[in-house]
């Protein structure tokens, strides 16, 4: 029996990364506040496999509304705490890419704006996973979904990824970060900052073995790539100080496309591209790190 | 007694049932009910957290997590606000929270009008919400503590509705009520439903076919309880205020034993009829202040023994007519009652009484008429 805030018995997928690090969100909230955490939902791979009537995964007070108004019930849930002179419940939101980046975008701006006590988790499989893999503003460069499917005349998504984070920082909130499932402990010191300093905002890397198209057993392997590539970026931004919290070892990035058949289409040219943005998206950042010390 | 906006009587009442949590975001004719409670709010009137919200769709979100969270809540809108709503609206009824909110009623876009009709509220009646229709700024002010009474008893949100700019914007007079017998009428909001660290638990769930209609079957008799549950308030609150509004769900004007033609109407519509009234007093007006629940008894119980009904209404389902009329004629059937629909003042178009006058004389014909009136 866990004695966690969010248990096992759910019906994730076999080598889910999302709820991998949907557990690891948990446990380091509860290292922060204990069971004095309330959970808001928003539609998504992690409502669904956690909340099906008449069981729940959760151990903590736990509400699912809609699918991108998760950030507005959070406000909601803060205000009515601070309504009680509760000072000590902490109020998690935790939503997939599709309800964080594109649906759930205004929400979110707005709870950030008014400065709510709320810590935001985007737990990002890159797709609406839950609905069947359809693009989202999460869906990297030349990556096949259903809904951008790669063919004779398409390179799959043919858009860069929406650099949310930066989005989020750009509010001025004082804690920013990203994490991933690769890497645990780390993901968990940075909830653990994020929950002690809100508003605050964790993007997550979750790796989907089924929309990506990798073997479930290589989830981890994946996940560890696409830091070590550097086409996912460890850091965070605290108070406006930039600091990457990992650096990419410079594995070339095919190393980790070829892994995915959701990047099975790709020719050189392509892959060479999304190397370029790579090295450059670095550089870009080790500038700004330099310019933060 | 105060001279009072429907709009300034609403938030007076709002303010004595104590909400800790108000969200709303603005539209026209609702904004003066929000800019009050804000006003209040800022000079410790009101003691609750006050957010402004970057959509409407936010202001029921956030007001849902609130209440959720076990605190008194409040909000409003009108229109385009209440059609973006939409989809909380069922999330809310959904869930049995007993929220409740004010619509400022006014027609929608397109094209774009801020005027008043009812097409708003009506077109939300299936979403599982109380909808109760005012004819005047003291009905408005008495049916708010009403509304969290009945909701906060039965899981049941609740809708207070007042006609845009007739009742919003338009000062009449207002006896407030007795705030310490506000405070024994209504008791504190206190859920067993909630969220709460000490006592866990998972709200709004995912729900299979095995499941569904079960909830929505629990949701559906518990507006049902709401019939008897909305005149007993409505006694309660005469006892201890001095005023009643017929029996809660509907209220008659001028009708006797004889009165064979009767005018049936929502809001503030009815104070143009009761104007009509007064040199045609052989016609009976019949206001409905429930919408939802729909009275179906009561109105069969009250008009079967009429020759002929005409239905005035501010909303009307393209393709098909005004709702009032089409849910009464299927309350009515089986009797021999003629019953008329007529479909008037959308986008505020203005109901005059020469068109009572051509009403009326529909009424008295013995035909069955299913018309829009007062349009080019």
């Amino acid at each position: 029996m866990s004695e966690g805030l969010f248990t096992q018995g759910h019906t994730a997928c076999a080598g889910c990364g999302m709820v991998l690090a949907l557990r690891h969100v948990m446990k380091a909230a509860q290292d922060v506040a204990g069971k004095n955490v309330i959970v808001v939902n928003g539609t998504s791979c992690s409502e669904i496999i956690s909340s099906q009537y008449p069981r729940t995964a959760w151990e903590c007070p736990y509400i699912h509304g809609a699918f991108e108004n998760a950030a507005a019930i959070a406000s909601g849930i803060e205000s009515a705490l601070k309504a009680k002179g509760d000072e000590k419940t902490k109020v998690l939101s935790i939503s997939g890419d599709g309800g964080t980046f594109d649906i759930g975008l205004q929400a979110l701006s707005g709870a950030l704006e008014r400065g709510h006590n709320i810590t935001f988790v985007c737990l990002d499989n890159e797709a609406y996973m839950n609905t069947g893999v359809q693009r989202s503003g999460a869906t990297p460069y030349g990556a096949w979904t259903t809904t951008s499917p790669a063919g004779r005349k398409s390179i799959g998504n043919p858009v860069k990824k929406k650099p949310l984070a930066e989005i989020v920082a750009a509010h001025g909130i004082p804690y920013v970060a990203t994490a991933s499932m690769a890497y645990p402990q780390d993901l968990q010191e940075r909830i653990r900052k994020a929950v002690k300093t809100q508003p605050s905002f964790v993007h997550v890397y979750s790796a989907c073995p089924i929309g990506w198209k990798f073997d479930v057993s290589d989830t981890i392997n994946v996940a560890k790539l696409a830091i070590d590539t550097g086409i996912w970026a460890q850091f965070e931004i605290e108070n406006g100080v930039f600091r990457r919290t990992m650096k990419p070892k410079g594995t070339p990035v095919g190393e980790y496309l070829k892994l995915q058949k959701r990047f099975g289409h790709l020719d050189e040219t392509h892959i060479k591209q999304i190397q370029s943005d790579i090295d450059l998206t670095h550089r870009i950042m080790e500038k700004r790190e330099d310019s933060c010390e | 007694m105060k001279v009072l906006t429907g709009s300034a009587a609403i938030a007076e009442a709002v303010r004595m049932c104590k909400p800790k949590v108000i969200s709303a975001y603005p539209i026209t004719p609702q904004t003066i009910i929000v800019e009050e409670l804000a006003d209040m709010v800022a000079n410790g009137k009101l003691d609750a957290e006050f957010v402004n919200v970057e959509s409407e769709h936010s202001a029921l979100s956030l007001v849902l997590g609130a209440e959720s969270t076990g605190v008194r809540t409040f909000t409003a809108t009108a229109s385009q606000g209440l059609a973006l709503m939409y989809e909380i609206m069922y999330v809310v009824s959904g869930m049995r929270i007993p929220i409740v909110m004010a619509v400022a009623n006014r027609a929608l876009s397109a094209p774009l009008n801020i005027w008043n009709d009812q097409q708003d509220s009506i077109g939300a009646r299936d979403s599982g919400w109380i909808q109760l229709y005012c004819e005047s700024a003291q009905e408005a002010h008495d049916t708010i503590p009403q509304a969290y009474k009945v909701a906060e008893k039965l899981g049941v949100p609740a809708m207070v509705c007042i006609d845009g700019f007739f009742l919003s914007h338009t000062h009449e007079p207002v006896e407030l009520m007795d705030e310490a017998k506000v405070d024994e009428f209504l008791p504190a909001y206190s859920p067993e439903t909630l969220l709460d660290p000490k006592k866990p638990m998972s709200l709004g769930c995912y729900a299979t076919p095995e499941y569904y209609m079960d909830f929505r079957k629990q949701q559906h008799d518990a507006m049902s309880d709401a019939m008897e549950e909305l005149q007993s308030v409505n006694k309660e609150f005469q006892k201890k205020f001095g005023r009643a509004y017929g029996n809660g769900l509907i209220e008659k004007h001028n009708i006797g034993k004889d009165t064979r033609h009767v005018i049936v109407t929502l809001g503030s519509l009815a104070g143009t009829v009761k104007e009509f009234l007064r040199d045609n007093n052989d016609i009976g007006l019949l206001r409905v202040k429930s919408f939802r629940p729909f009275p179906n008894e009561t109105l069969r119980e009250e008009l079967k023994g009429a020759a002929a009904v005409a239905v005035l209404e501010k909303d009307v389902s393209v393709g098909n007519h005004g709702a009032l009329y089409t849910e009464l004629k299927s309350a009515l059937q089986g009797t021999d009652v003629t019953v008329s629909g007529f479909v008037v003042g959308l986008g505020g178009r203005d109901v005059r009484l020469e068109d009572l006058s051509e009403i009326s004389k529909k009424l008295k014909d013995g035909k069955e008429h299913k018309e829009w009136l007062g349009y080019e």
